[in-house]
C-alpha cells in the first residue's frame, strides 16, 4: 500500500511540474508572437524556438542524471502509467509521421489511411500479447527477454542484429529530420543542423539514460502535439467556425468530391490522375486506387506487427511499477498517438481543398503576384513545390517552364503541380495566414518529434550493446561504474555513428525506415508471442524461425530494391507493373549503345531487339508476353561488354526498383510489406521445429508460468548498484 | 492446489480475453475495410462511412477497447489472487 501512495504522490508531483511547463511553454510561444508584433524578423524568432525548446530538454536531460544501473536502463521503474503512455507517444511519433504523413494522406488519399491504421492498431497488439509479460519478466532489454526463454547467446545475437538492423536506419532517418527542418524553417546549413541534432540528442540520454529520455519525451510530446494540432485547428475555425478539423473535414471531403468532378469536367485533371478504380469512381475518398487490396491490408498488417516488435517502443513498458500500470500505459500509449493521427488526414483534407480551388486552374502568368497562393513561392525555393516540372522559385521560371510544355494552356493542371510530401504539414500554417510564430511553432513541435523518436532508438540500440553484449556475455562481473561508462561510451559512438552517416543525406535511408517495420515484425514478433503463449516453443525452434523470418524479409527486400535481376533470375520475381519490362529495356538499350565500338547493324545487336522489340521502330515496346526473366535471357545472350553493360543497366533501372517481387491473391507484393512472406515463415519454422526438438525443461516451463502471472515481482535477477 | 485451480481458470480467463480482443481487432482492422467501397456511399456529417471508418472509427475502437482490456485484465487478476502486491 505504501508503495502505491508514494506512486500517487509522485504522479501529483509530475502533473504540477509539467502543468507548469506547458503553462510556460504556452507563454514564451506568446512572447514571441509579442516579438514578432514588435519586428523582430523570422529567423530570430525561429532560432529563439529551436534553442528555448532543445535547451529545456537538455535541462531535463541533466537534473535527470543518474549514477544506478535500474535508473539508466528502465528509469528506475518508477513511471507512471500516464505519463509512460505520452513519453511512448512521442517515441513512437516520428519526424515522419510529423512532418510527411500527412503529405503522403494527400497524395494517396484513402489508400494512405493504411499507415494510419497500421500505426495505432499495432498497439492492440502490443496490450493484449506482449509488453505486459515482458514488463512481468522484468527485462532490461528485448534481447534479454530472448536469452533468458530461448536459452541463451545465440537468440539474444539474433534477437540484436533485427534490433540493430531495424533501429539504425531509422535513428539516421530522424536526424536527417531534424537536419532538414532546421535546414527549412532556420536557413541552417544542414551538416550543422545535423550535429546540433546530435548534441540534444547526446544531452538528453547520455547522463540519465532512460530516466532523462522519459521525462523529455513527455515535454517533447507536449509540444509536438501542440504544434501538430493548432495550425489546422485554426484553419477549420475559419472555415467553419469550429475548431475541431477532425470533425469538420467530412464537409471539406465533400468539397473535394466535388471540385474533382469541376476538374474532370473542365479537363484540368484525369480520373485516373485523381486515383480510379474498377467501377469508374475516382479522387480522394475513394479506396483501393493507388494501392490494390492485397497490398493496402498487407502494409496494415506488417506496421501493426512491426509495431508490436520494434524494441524501441517495446522497451519504454519496462518503466512502470507494474504490470497493471504496463497494460493501461498501452491505452494511455494509444491514446496520446490517436490525438496526431486522427488529425493528419484533416490536415491533408484542407490542404487538397485549398489546392483544389485556389491553385489547379489558376492562371500561371499571374500565379506569382496573387498573395493567397504564395505559399507555393515560400516552399518553391526549397524545392517542396513544383509547378510545370520546376521548382517554384521565381514567376519567370515557372511562366517558362509551362511555356515550353506543349499545348499548355497557361492554366496550372493538375498534372502541373507537384508537393513534396513534407509540403502540407510545413505550409499549413502560412495557407491558413498565421503569423510566422505558428510556423516557428511548427518547426520545433517537428524537432521534438525527431528528437524524441532518436532518444528511444539510440538507447534501444546501445542499451542492447552494453548490456546484452558487455554485460551479459563479455564481462558479467563489470562493476556498476564500469557498466555505466561502456554504457555512455556506446551511446555517443552510436549517436556518433548516426549522426555522421545522416551527414551525408542518404536518400534511401528515409525508404528503408519503412521496412524497419517488415524486419521486426518477422524477425521478433513470431518468438516474443510464441514465447509467452505456447510453451512448447523451443530454443532452437526460436533461433531458426527468427532467422528464416528475419532472412526471407531481409532477402526479400534487398533484391527487389538492389538486385532486381538477381531476384528474377534465383528468386523467380516478376515485374508488378506493364512499364516495367519496357523500361528496363530501354534502360538496357541506351546503355549499350554507350558501349565503346557499339555497332547498331551488328548481328547479335539486331538479334537482341528482335528478341526484346515487337517492332524495333516503335522504341522498345515489347513484344507481347515477354517478360523481365526472358529480356535477361536476350540481354545475356549479347557479346561480353554489351552484355555487361546490359546487365548493370537492367539492374540499375528505376523501372524496376521496388517494381518487382513476389506474387500473393494475384498481386505483387510490394517489398514495403515484405514481411507478408517473412512472418509466416517465422511462424511455421518456430512451429514444426518446435515439434520435433524436445520439450523446453520442467524449469523452463514454470518460468512461463511466472510471466503470466503478474504477482510475484521481476523476474529476472539484477545485482543493484 | 486450490493455488494452481485458480491459476488455470485465470489463465483460462486471460487467455479468452485476449482472443476477444483478436477478434474485434481482425474485425476492425480488415473485415470492416474491406467493404469500405460499399460503405463509402452512406455519408454522416459529409464523412463516406468507409473512408470515417479507417480515419477514425477504427482507431476510436482501438482507444476504448485497450482501456477497456487493461480494466477487464486487472479485474481478472484481482479475482484470482495474481495481482501485484502493492
Amino acid at each position: 500500500m505504501a508503495l502505491r501512495s508514494e506512486t500517487n504522490d509522485f504522479s501529483k508531483t509530475l502533473g504540477r511540474v509539467f502543468a507548469v511547463y506547458t503553462g510556460g511553454f504556452i507563454a514564451f510561444v506568446a512572447l514571441v508572437a509579442i516579438l514578432e508584433r514588435i519586428g523582430v524578423p523570422g529567423p530570430i524568432l525561429g532560432y529563439m524556438f529551436v534553442f528555448f525548446t532543445i535547451g529545456i530538454y537538455a535541462l531535463i536531460g541533466i537534473l535527470s542524471r543518474t549514477m544506478q544501473v535500474s535508473e539508466y536502463y528502465v528509469a528506475g521503474r518508477r513511471v507512471p502509467a500516464f505519463y509512460n503512455g505520452m513519453a511512448t507517444a512521442a517515441d513512437w511519433m516520428s519526424a515522419a509521421s510529423f512532418i510527411s504523413m500527412a503529405g503522403t494522406l494527400y497524395a494517396l488519399g484513402y489508400d494512405g489511411l493504411a499507415y494510419i491504421l497500421g500505426w495505432t492498431g499495432g498497439y492492440v497488439l502490443v496490450a493484449i500479447a506482449v509488453a505486459p509479460y515482458l514488463r512481468k519478466f522484468g527485462a532490461y532489454t528485448v534481447p534479454d527477454f530472448l536469452y533468458a526463454r530461448y536459452g541463451g547467446k545465440l537468440a539474444s545475437i539474433i534477437g540484436i542484429v533485427v534490433l540493430m538492423s531495424c533501429s539504425f536506419t531509422y535513428v539516421v532517418a530522424q536526424i536527417v529530420g531534424t537536419g532538414l527542418i532546421a535546414q527549412r524553417f532556420l536557413g541552417m546549413d544542414y551538416t550543422v543542423a545535423v550535429y546540433v541534432g546530435l548534441v540534444g540528442i547526446l544531452m538528453c540520454s547520455m547522463l540519465g539514460g532512460m530516466r532523462a529520455v522519459t521525462w523529455t519525451q513527455v515535454a517533447q510530446y507536449i509540444i509536438l502535439v501542440i504544434a501538430y494540432c493548432l495550425p489546422v485547428v485554426v484553419l477549420s475555425a475559419q472555415k467553419f467556425g469550429l475548431p475541431f478539423p477532425q470533425l469538420t473535414y467530412g464537409w471539406v471531403l465533400q468539397e473535394i468530391a466535388a471540385r474533382e468532378d469541376g476538374l474532370v469536367q473542365q479537363g484540368l485533371a484525369t480520373a485516373a490522375q485523381l486515383g480510379v478504380n474498377a467501377a469508374g469512381d475516382y479522387g480522394h475518398s475513394v479506396p483501393f486506387v493507388r494501392s490494390d487490396m492485397v497490398n493496402f491490408f498487407g502494409l496494415v498488417l506488417c506496421l501493426m506487427v512491426g509495431t508490436a516488435s520494434l524494441p524501441h517502443v517495446l522497451m519504454r513498458y519496462f518503466t512502470t511499477p507494474s504490470v497493471r500500470e504496463a497494460r493501461m500505459s498501452v491505452a494511455w500509449t494509444l491514446l496520446f498517438v490517436f490525438f496526431l493521427y486522427f488529425t493528419a488526414p484533416s490536415y491533408a483534407a484542407f490542404a487538397k481543398l485549398e489546392v483544389y480551388s485556389n491553385v489547379i486552374g489558376h492562371q500561371v502568368s499571374t500565379l506569382a503576384t496573387d498573395p493567397s497562393v504564395g505559399w507555393l513561392f515560400t516552399w518553391g525555393k526549397i524545392g517542396l513545390v513544383k509547378i510545370c516540372g520546376v521548382d517554384a522559385v521565381s514567376a519567370k521560371d515557372v511562366l517558362d517552364a509551362c511555356a515550353a510544355i506543349p499545348n499548355h494552356t497557361g492554366v496550372i493542371r493538375y498534372a502541373d503541380l507537384r508537393l513534396d510530401n513534407d509540403a502540407i504539414v510545413i505550409a499549413t500554417p502560412e495557407i491558413a495566414g498565421l503569423p510566422y510564430v505558428v510556423a516557428g511553432l511548427v518547426a520545433a513541435g517537428g524537432l521534438a518529434a525527431a528528437l524524441s523518436t532518436a532518444d528511444g532508438l539510440l538507447l534501444a540500440i546501445a542499451n542492447a550493446l552494453s548490456h546484452d553484449i558487455y554485460y551479459k556475455m563479455i564481462n558479467a562481473n563489470a562493476p556498476t561504474a564500469r557498466r555505466l561508462l561502456v554504457a555512455r561510451l556506446l551511446l555517443i559512438v552510436v549517436a556518433v555513428a548516426a549522426a555522421w552517416t545522416a551527414s551525408f543525406r542518404p536518400a534511401d535511408i528515409v525508404n528503408m525506415v519503412a521496412w524497419a517495420f517488415s524486419l521486426a515484425a518477422a524477425g521478433l514478433f513470431p518468438a516474443l508471442v510464441l514465447g509467452i503463449w505456447w510453451k512448447r516453443t523451443t530454443g532452437i525452434a526460436a533461433i531458426l524461425g527468427m532467422s528464416a523470418g528475419f532472412g526471407v524479409t531481409l532477402l526479400y527486400l534487398i533484391a527487389s530494391r538492389y538486385y532486381p535481376v538477381w531476384g528474377v533470375e534465383v528468386l523467380g520475381f516478376s515485374p508488378f507493373m506493364d512499364t516495367v519490362v519496357p523500361g528496363t529495356a530501354a534502360a538496357v538499350v541506351a546503355a549499350a549503345q554507350k558501349v565503346a565500338g557499339f555497332n547498331a547493324q551488328a548481328p547479335e545487336w539486331q538479334a537482341f531487339l528482335a528478341a526484346v522489340a515487337k517492332d524495333p521502330a516503335a522504341a522498345f515496346a515489347v513484344k507481347q508476353g515477354l517478360g523481365l526473366d526472358q529480356l535477361i535471357v536476350a540481354v545475356k545472350a549479347l557479346p561480353a561488354p554489351l552484355r555487361d553493360a546490359g546487365l548493370a543497366a537492367a539492374n540499375a533501372s528505376p523501372a524496376v526498383h521496388s517494381n518487382v517481387g513476389w506474387f500473393m491473391f494475384g498481386s505483387g507484393i510490394r517489398n514495403i510489406s515484405a514481411a507478408l512472406f517473412g512472418l509466416p515463415a517465422g511462424f511455421l519454422v518456430m512451429v514444426a521445429v518446435s515439434f520435433v526438438t524436445p520439450a523446453p525443461s520442467k524449469e523452463l516451463q514454470a518460468f512461463i508460468d511466472e510471466i503470466r502471472k503478474p504477482s510475484g515481482g521481476v523476474m529476472m535477477s539484477e545485482r543493484s548498484g | 492446489m486450490a493455488n494452481t485451480d485458480l491459476e488455470a481458470v485465470r489463465w483460462r480467463k486471460t487467455r479468452n480475453l485476449m482472443l476477444t480482443c483478436l477478434t474485434i481487432w481482425v474485425l476492425i482492422s480488415f473485415v470492416v475495410n474491406f467493404w469500405a467501397s460499399a460503405l463509402n456511399s452512406i455519408v454522416i456529417m459529409g464523412f463516406p462511412l468507409g473512408f470515417y471508418m479507417a480515419a477514425q472509427g477504427a482507431l476510436i475502437v482501438f482507444v476504448v477497447m485497450l482501456f477497456w482490456f487493461a480494466a477487464t485484465q486487472n479485474r481478472i487478476d484481482d479475482q484470482h489472487g495474481a495481482s501485484e502486491d502493492l
